[in-house]
Order: C-alpha cells, then sequence, then structure tokens
C-alpha cells in the first residue's frame, strides 16, 4: 500500500469552477493527499474528461483515482474504471449545492470541499483495487425442496431457462396440497368459474423433463456450502443417501392446515359435517361432479355456511393473527361446487372483510351471480341438533343475533408455514419477555410469542442455524418492501406458502421469481460478485488470523450467516454467502475484518485527513456516517432540491450502520470533532435496514459509545443515532442543522489539539 | 293478504332473495350488493329511513320478508339518485327502491298510511285516466289528502301562489271542468292493459 500512485481530477463542470477554488483543490492533492498528479478538467464526465483518465490508468502512471466531481450515486456509467480503486470526492451534492452562493459563505464552502479532498486522497490511499474471488465456482444445477405446486414450477422454469433442477419432495408423491383440491380458483378471463388445478400437467411436464430429476419420499438431511457450492444429502426413506452439489438452493415447503381442532367451538370433532376447506375438497373430489352429500348420513347438502377467518386474524391465544389471503376466494369456489350443481342449494359464507386478492373481485361477482349469499357476521358456536347443524352469529350489518340451520359447515382455517427450526426463536423469547416488562406501555397487545418447529427442512450446516431465518409468524421473508424474494441466506430461495400466506395464482408467480433469483445468485456467484444491494460488488470481506481473538462476534452478528468457524475456531468467511454488509467489520473489537476497498483504515483514515480547527476559531466539526443505501441518497436529493444544511458538516457513506465500528466514533471524539451523527435505515420489528440488522445493531453499539463520553467528561448529546429514510429528504439536513445548534448550545469540544 | 301474496310466501319461504329477484324491478341486482354502506351514507334521507338501502338489501338476503315488504322505508325514496352515482357496484339502487314499493303495493303489504305510497297512488291515477297529468285536480286531490278541514287550511295557504300564476296564465281554471286528456287515450289504455296482463302473467308463472 505504500506505494499508491493517486491520480485526482478536479472538475470545473456543474458550477464546481465558478463556486471554488479547484486550483487550490488540485494543490491539497497533491501537496496534503500525495496524489502523484491533479489535473483540472472543465466537464470531467464528457467523453474528453473520461477518455483523459483511462488513458492515464492505462500508462499505469496510477492506480489509485480520486475523483472530485458529483456525488458517487451520479454519472457511474462515465465514471466505471474497474481496474482500480475510485473514491468519489462529492463536492457538487455535497458542497456546492447545500451551501449558500454568497460571499459569506465562500470561505466556509472552500473548505468544506478541501476537507473533502483530503478526505478522498486518504480513503483510496487505503484502497486495494477488489478483484473477486478468484476460487468461485460455477454450478448450474438448482436444487428445488418441496414438489408442491410452488416447487414444481421453480423446477420447470429453472429448465426452460437451460437450468437443471432436483427435487426433493417428502412424501410419496407430486403435487402437494393443490393436488388435493379438487378445482382452483380461476386464473383466466373471465374469473367466474372454478378451473382445472392443472396439477397432473405440470407433474407431466416435470416427469418429462430430462433436465429435472425427482426424489420421492426423501428429504435433505444436510447442506453445506455457499452460493455456486452448495452440497445437499439426500436422504431416501430407506435410508439410503446421496450427495450432489448445486448452485443455489429453492425452498419450496409449503404450508400445513391450520389445525381446525383447536376450534372447539365450532363443533370441529363433534360433527364431521363440520370441515375445515381441505375437508370440503376430498368431499368433492369423492362426487365428482355430483352432489356434494353429508358425510354424517349421504344425504345431498341443502345449505352450507363457509366460515372466513376461523382461527385467524385474530389476537386470541393460539390462533393465528394474520390473513392466509386465499381463503375468501377458495371459499367462494366451493360455495361454487354446491351452486354449479344446484342453485337451490343455500350457501352462505359468512365474513367480517371480504378479501379476495388478484382477480377475485371479478370471482366475487360470480358468486354473487351464482346466488352465493354473502352475510357480514361473526360466527360464535356451531352445535350439532336434530341432525342439523345449528349456528349461531352475529348479524353485524342488521345487528342481531341469528341462529340458523344448515347441513354442512366449512371452516376457513388457513395456512401455517413449513418453514422448519426457528434458530432465532430462544433469542426472540428472551427480548419478548423483557419487552413484556413494558419500556413502551403504548403497545399493551403483546407480540405473539414465536413459534419454534421442531423439524428442519434443509439442515443447514450453518453456524447460526439450520434453517432459513423468519420474518414474522414463521414465513421466512426478509425484506418485504425492498427485497422480496430474498431471504437472510444468500442463495437460498424461499417461494410460495413457506415465504408467506398465498394462493396458487401468486405460489407461481412467486416460483418463477424464485427460480430466476436462485439462477442469479449461481450467476454471481460464478463471478465472486455479491448478491443484491450491493449487486455486482467484488470486495469480500478478510481478516488478519493473527489479531484474530476468537470472540465470535462477526460469527454471530452477521445477518446473513455467512461467516462458519473452521476446525481451529477461527471465523470463516462463505464469501458467495456473504452481502458485503460490513456488519462483521463494525463488529469487531479488535478490527481485524475488511474489505480491500472498504476498512477501518479507509474511513478511519477520512475522519482523520478532515483539518481540524483549533478552539480559537470557533469553527465546530460535525461528523455524519450515513447509509449509502438510504441517508447518503436522502442527502443527496436534498442537495438536488439546494436545501442548505451547516458547512461544518463532514458526511462519510458507509455501507450499512451495522459496518460503524465504535472506534471510528472513539477517534473521531478525541480527535477533537464536536458532533458524531449516524444516520441508518429503519431497525426493529418493521425494519427498512437493507442489511437487516445493521441499523439495529449500530444503535445498540453506539448505546456503549455512551460510557466513552462519560469516561471523556463529554456531553451525551454530542454523539446522536438516527432513523433516516430516503424519503427523509428535509428531514435529513435538519437533522445536521440541529445538531449544529446541539454545538453551539454545549459549546465546541474540549479535545481541539 | 292477497292470494298472490299467500302463493310468494309458500313459494319463498326460505328464500325471499329469490322471491325479490324474480318479481321486483331490477330485483336481481340485490344479490350483488357488497354491503359496503356507501348508498346508506349518501342517501340525504337516510339518517331519517328505518331501515337505510344497504340494510334493505342484508334483510332481504336475511329472508325478512314481512319486516320489508311492510316497512315504510323504499317509500322514502325521492329518486335523488345520489346512491346510483355512488354505488361502486353500480346497483340501481333507487329502482330497486320502487320496484320493492311497487311489488309490496301489489301484494298489498305496502303501510296503507304511508304518505308516498297516497300520493304515487293519486298521480296514478289521474295519469293512467287521461293519458296525461291533470295538474290543478291532482294539486287539489293533493290538499285533501288527508281530510277536508286540511285541504281547506292548505289550499288557503297556497290561495296567493294561485293567483300569482293565474296572473301569469301558467294556471287554467277551465282544465278543472274540461279535462279532455291526451290524443290517443284509448291506445294508452290498451298498452297499460296489456303491461299489467303481462306483469300478471309474470307473476302467475311464479305463483304457479
Ligand atoms: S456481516 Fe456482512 S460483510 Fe460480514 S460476512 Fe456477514 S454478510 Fe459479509
Ligand atoms: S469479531 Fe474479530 S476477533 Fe472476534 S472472531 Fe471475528 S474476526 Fe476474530
Ligand atoms: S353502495 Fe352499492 S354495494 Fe354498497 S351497500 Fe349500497 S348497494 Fe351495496
Ligand atoms: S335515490 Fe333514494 S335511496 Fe338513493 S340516495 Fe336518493 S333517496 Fe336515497
Amino acid at each position: 500500500m505504500a506505494d499508491a500512485k493517486i491520480g485526482a481530477y478536479v472538475c470545473k463542470g456543474c458550477g464546481l469552477g465558478d463556486r471554488l477554488d479547484t486550483q487550490a483543490l488540485t494543490a491539497i492533492a497533491t501537496r496534503e493527499g500525495k496524489a502523484v498528479f491533479a489535473k483540472e478538467h472543465d466537464v470531467l464526465c464528457s467523453a474528453a474528461g473520461v477518455e483523459m483518465i483511462r488513458k492515464d490508468i492505462e500508462a499505469g502512471e496510477i492506480d489509485r483515482v480520486v475523483l472530485a466531481a458529483c456525488s458517487r450515486r451520479s454519472k457511474t456509467e462515465a465514471f466505471n474504471f474497474d481496474t482500480v480503486a475510485v473514491s468519489r470526492c462529492n463536492l457538487r451534492e455535497g458542497v456546492i449545492w447545500v451551501q449558500a452562493d454568497t460571499a459569506d459563505a465562500r470561505a466556509a464552502t472552500q473548505e468544506m470541499a478541501d476537507d473533502y479532498v483530503r478526505m478522498s486522497c486518504a480513503e483510496v490511499k487505503q484502497m486495494i483495487p477488489p478483484r473477486g474471488n478468484e476460487q468461485a465456482e460455477r454450478n448450474r444445477h438448482l436444487l428445488v425442496v418441496g414438489g408442491g405446486m410452488s416447487g414444481l414450477t421453480a423446477a420447470v422454469e429453472a429448465s426452460r431457462a437451460g437450468y437443471p433442477a432436483t427435487i426433493v419432495e417428502k412424501s410419496g408423491a407430486l403435487g402437494g396440497w393443490a393436488a388435493r383440491l379438487w378445482r382452483r380458483v380461476p386464473a383466466r378471463q373471465p374469473y367466474a368459474d372454478p378451473q382445472d388445478t392443472g396439477v397432473a400437467e405440470l407433474i407431466a411436464e416435470v416427469e418429462a423433463d430430462p433436465n429435472i430429476t425427482v426424489y420421492l419420499n426423501a428429504t435433505t438431511t444436510r447442506t453445506t456450502g455457499a452460493p455456486g457450492r452448495f452440497a445437499a444429502d439426500i436422504t431416501t426413506e430407506s435410508g439410503k443417501t446421496v450427495t450432489e452439489n448445486f448452485g443455489a438452493i429453492v425452498q419450496a415447503s409449503g404450508f400445513t392446515p391450520y389445525d381446525a381442532t383447536r376450534l372447539p367451538e365450532f363443533g370441529v370433532g363433534k360433527s364431521p359435517d363440520v370441515m375445515d376447506q381441505l375437508g370440503l375438497e376430498t368431499l368433492a373430489r369423492e362426487a365428482n361432479g355430483s352432489p356434494i352429500k353429508r358425510p354424517s348420513d349421504g344425504r345431498e347438502v341443502r345449505s352450507v355456511l363457509f366460515i372466513q377467518c376461523a382461527g385467524q386474524r385474530s389476537n386470541k391465544p393460539g390462533h393465528l393473527p394474520y390473513c392466509s389471503g386465499h381463503c375468501c376466494n377458495t371459499s367462494i369456489k366451493q360455495a361454487m361446487y354446491f351452486k354449479d350443481r344446484n342453485p337451490n342449494v343455500d350457501a352462505t359464507v359468512l365474513y367480517t372483510d371480504l378479501r379476495t386478492p388478484g382477480n377475485g373481485e371479478d370471482f366475487y361477482r360470480s358468486g354473487q351471480r351464482k346466488g352465493v349469499i354473502f352475510t357480514k357476521g361473526v360466527a360464535s358456536v356451531v352445535q350439532p341438533a336434530n341432525g342439523a347443524l345449528k349456528v349461531k352469529f352475529q348479524d353485524l350489518i342488521l345487528n342481531q343475533e341469528v341462529s340458523i340451520d344448515v347441513d354442512l359447515v366449512v371452516l376457513a382455517t388457513g395456512m401455517v408455514a413449513n418453514s422448519g427450526v426457528d434458530a432465532e426463536a430462544a433469542a426472540k423469547q428472551e427480548a419478548w419477555k423483557d419487552e413484556g416488562a413494558g419500556t413502551d406501555g403504548a403497545q399493551n397487545a403483546k407480540p405473539e410469542a414465536p413459534r419454534s418447529q421442531e423439524v428442519s427442512i434443509l439442515n443447514l450446516d450453518y453456524r447460526q442455524g439450520p434453517d432459513v431465518p423468519q420474518l414474522m409468524h414463521g414465513f421466512q421473508d426478509s425484506h418485504f418492501i425492498c427485497f422480496p424474494y430474498e431471504t437472510r441466506r444468500t442463495g437460498i430461495y424461499t417461494t410460495g406458502p413457506v415465504r408467506r400466506p398465498m394462493d396458487i395464482a401468486q405460489a407461481l408467480e412467486d416460483a418463477t421469481g424464485a427460480a430466476l433469483k436462485a439462477i442469479q445468485a449461481l450467476e454471481n456467484a460464478a463471478q465472486g460478485r455479491a448478491a443484491h444491494p450491493r449487486s455486482g460488488d467484488l470486495s469480500f470481506p478478510s481478516f488478519h488470523r493473527d489479531g484474530c481473538t476468537q470472540c465470535k462476534r462477526c460469527t454471530v452478528e452477521c445477518p446473513f450467516g455467512a461467516i462458519d468457524e473452521d476446525e481451529r475456531r477461527y471465523p470463516q468467511f462463505n464469501e458467495a454467502r456473504c452481502r458485503r454488509c460490513g456488519t462483521c467489520m463494525g463488529a469487531c473489537p479488535v478490527r481485524v475484518i475488511y474489505f480491500e476497498n472498504y476498512s477501518i483504515d479507509t474511513v478511519g483514515q477520512q475522519i482523520k485527513a478532515v483539518e481540524m480547527p483549533d478552539e480559537t476559531q470557533e469553527k465546530p466539526r460535525i461528523l455524519v456516517l450515513a447509509c449509502e443505501n438510504d441517508a447518503y441518497p436522502a442527502l443527496d436529493m436534498a442537495a438536488m432540491q439546494r436545501i442548505h444544511y451547516s458547512a461544518y458538516a463532514r458526511v462519510i457513506p458507509v455501507r450499512c450502520l451495522g459496518s460503524v465500528n465504535s472506534i471510528w466514533v472513539t477517534d473521531a471524539l478525541n480527535g477533537g470533532y464536536d458532533g458524531v451523527m449516524l444516520m441508518g435505515c429503519q431497525k426493529g420489528d418493521n425494519y427498512q435496514c437493507h442489511f437487516v440488522k445493521g441499523s439495529e445493531l449500530a444503535h445498540y453499539r453506539m448505546s456503549k459509545v455512551y460510557d466513552t463520553l462519560e469516561q471523556l467528561q463529554l456531553e451525551k448529546d454530542r454523539v446522536e443515532t438516527h432513523e433516516v429514510a430516503i424519503t427523509d429528504i428535509q428531514r435529513a439536513p435538519q437533522l445536521i442543522e440541529a445538531m449544529a445548534e446541539t454545538v453551539k448550545r454545549v459549546g465546541l469540544s474540549p479535545f481541539k489539539f | 293478504m292477497s292470494d298472490l301474496n299467500t302463493v310468494m310466501v309458500e313459494k319463498y319461504r326460505n328464500d325471499f332473495l329469490k322471491e325479490v329477484e324474480a318479481n321486483v324491478e331490477e330485483g336481481k341486482w340485490v344479490k350483488m350488493c357488497m354491503q359496503c354502506g356507501v348508498c346508506s351514507g349518501s342517501c340525504p334521507l337516510g339518517p331519517f329511513w328505518e331501515h337505510p338501502p344497504q340494510e334493505v338489501f342484508m334483510m332481504i338476503r336475511a329472508g325478512k320478508r314481512d319486516e320489508i315488504l311492510k316497512s315504510e322505508s323504499m317509500w322514502m325514496c325521492t329518486s335523488c339518485y345520489n346512491c346510483i352515482v355512488r354505488c361502486p357496484r353500480e346497483l340501481p339502487i333507487t329502482h330497486i327502491m320502487h320496484g320493492l314499493a311497487h311489488y309490496a303495493e301489489r301484494l298489498g303489504l305496502a303501510p296503507k298510511q304511508n304518505p308516498t305510497r297516497k300520493f304515487a297512488l293519486m298521480f296514478w291515477d289521474n295519469l293512467a285516466k287521461a293519458g296525461r297529468v291533470n295538474e290543478p285536480i291532482l294539486g287539489i286531490k293533493l290538499y285533501f289528502m288527508n281530510g277536508f278541514k286540511q285541504g281547506i287550511q292548505t289550499a288557503l295557504k297556497m290561495a296567493p301562489v294561485g293567483l300569482g300564476m293565474l296572473r301569469t296564465k301558467r294556471f287554467n281554471v277551465l282544465a278543472l271542468l274540461f279535462h279532455k286528456g291526451c290524443k290517443g287515450k284509448q291506445d294508452i289504455h290498451k298498452i297499460l292493459r296489456k303491461a299489467r296482463e303481462i306483469e300478471l302473467a309474470k307473476a302467475a308463472k311464479f305463483g304457479g
């Protein structure tokens, strides 16, 4: 690193030349930043400007580049130099657009720009151009766990895209629950009548496809490795195990119907004429198109009542708090089983809210046209009486207690995800107990106690647990808004009702998406590149083994289970599983984890490079560490709107607040900064953090920094951690302004040299 | 109870909705209501109804035959069309209200003293006889709808208006005495007879 050859390029375009003394900036780059040379250019992003830089790189004169121009978020196409390390010195959005264009402001604006040039030079000096993992492998084979609608679809779609797939199905047949349906909710215009499930055709397609291998009565008993090099032990019922290699995994392990016997008030178990929706499918299949008969006495059903949300969308203990998303459409479909045969059968759907996703609204209308009666009401009791079922319910429109007799009752009971062992359940349980003590009294509805399933699906040989972590209610989603499809195990994609409750139509689409994401993951892995959100990033974490104390903090805190332990108990980084968030780097107490282009030093040296005015000058300095995914873009956008903020702020983008090592904060305070701000994404249950836990961890770690503040006898207000969303365009600059005010109030730091 | 009514009760004991569908004008729409309540919320008279439109529809589905047919509710509709404009399901609510009222009347279940009903009958009578409305006669009958004394009182109260209309030739007293009706009066009567026949035949089909 000693012989870093830095070339600095200062742009005069976009008004930079008018507002700043660019010549002074080049001088700083060469004199203080130790750049080999510094060049000015009228429009750096122009073809000529880019060509100039390219030539310098090709001539071998430089191997590090400082682009003192616009934000790293603009002109990414033009400034794409992948053989060298690049630091984007943000003078446009970061300086001239957020400062007033007045004579008064001129000096402070220039100081800001000077500092950013110093910081960029310091950063790039510590950087090594990332090369990617050279041992990366390409394995094009996809493992699909589960042979239901989702699994079959994922395999077929992968195969059509030219990637072979292997299906591991635990039962003796393909098709899953869908194969047990009589008909499915229509997926085609005019969405009026139940249609064939299509399972048989799908199974036939899979069986005829030489690219797809099927294991029945089989489970994945051990899964090791990482994207591009997974190995799975597939064990069949007979006990025989084969080990195969895969590039990526699609987990389509589906759902288990909610156990209706938990609803004794609805007469489950007391009469065979009360059943769940799957029970009715069985009756319909038996009837095979002729009128459906009552199980109790074989008489044709003349009246049937469907009770929606049976044990769902309910806060009662043991019930499911969520909506399963398909039951309303399913009940409409099942009511049609009766109405289509005989319009004189009374079919009533008892609902509180009818939710018909997809094109269900048309289907609902069709049900109404066919004479299905929809009654808004809540059932309380179902009791067998005189060869009928007496149902008591509260009619919510007429506001009266009603009692009716029907032949058959069908309960819409919903789905429970087959997500396997919840490794975080124990931890969650603890947190849940603590929370019960009541940190915020406003929230009196206690969160649902996490469930834990005993049987693992994937049996991952990962240190952080044998299955994909769960987000809510046992579903294996990861980040609903920004990254649907992604799980927290890179290269493993869950799909279908194990990911979130869904119907067949959604599962088919979901499975297609999952297959494509899995393909993307294995292709990325083959090139040694990161998955989202730093897609294409070639850097990966390394560590200095000598310094490592084997504290395991990195292993535990990595949100993606990327780190195992080797046989000597040192962390073992699985680069293909890693998302390059740097959370491990932020966690390491001895600071031995680093990326080639992002390390304790690349940021630490930036912090130190800022020129610290002494006390007499009355110029405070505020360090802002802003998450590159939300907070930094928000500041950029504020700049586009010319929203000004304090010229005393120095903003450094970080991969994630999780990567912020408290040493940066401590060093900054010791170095004389008057305030330190961390800006990251929303944490907690509805987290928006792109790396799941980064923001949460940062908040936690910063709570420890307050001890340091106390030791240094500094005011607590000098360090702040904020949740900032990409939409906080007004708020983010305001926060900086507020910090400037705070500094004014508490006075300058006593640690100025 | 008329004969027709007894037959209907027998036939649709369990399913008033089907009865409405078969016999009430636009009645087939009742089952399409999704109970959002927009109509009731939009109806300027809703707060005064015993059962606002949404509830009327729910009661029909719940088989509350007597309660609905004997109710004053649908007689409250002023045909402002607010509900139709707003119903997300595009139900012809106003028409259903009138259809229900009409059906209740046919069955002899409509509330006898309901003023809207009285006026409607009066209007129809007036119109059907001459093929066009005779306003002076209709007006006077309306005044005396609730008895002689009140009629006189109303007439006196309205006298200045009447005189004003007389002066501006908006009101022809002679029409009270010589009402000719429209040209094709006979044809109108024929048409109405035919319509009645069709209606009864339809009812008889369901009754039979
Ligand atoms: S914490 Fe982040 S950067 Fe570190 S190994 Fe895990 S995914 Fe990779
Ligand atoms: S956090 Fe640092 S010291 Fe601890 S195990 Fe990981 S690399 Fe070693
Ligand atoms: S607005 Fe239409 S759909 Fe809504 S309650 Fe009234 S009639 Fe029914
Ligand atoms: S048309 Fe009748 S029912 Fe509809 S809003 Fe007007 S008064 Fe109410």
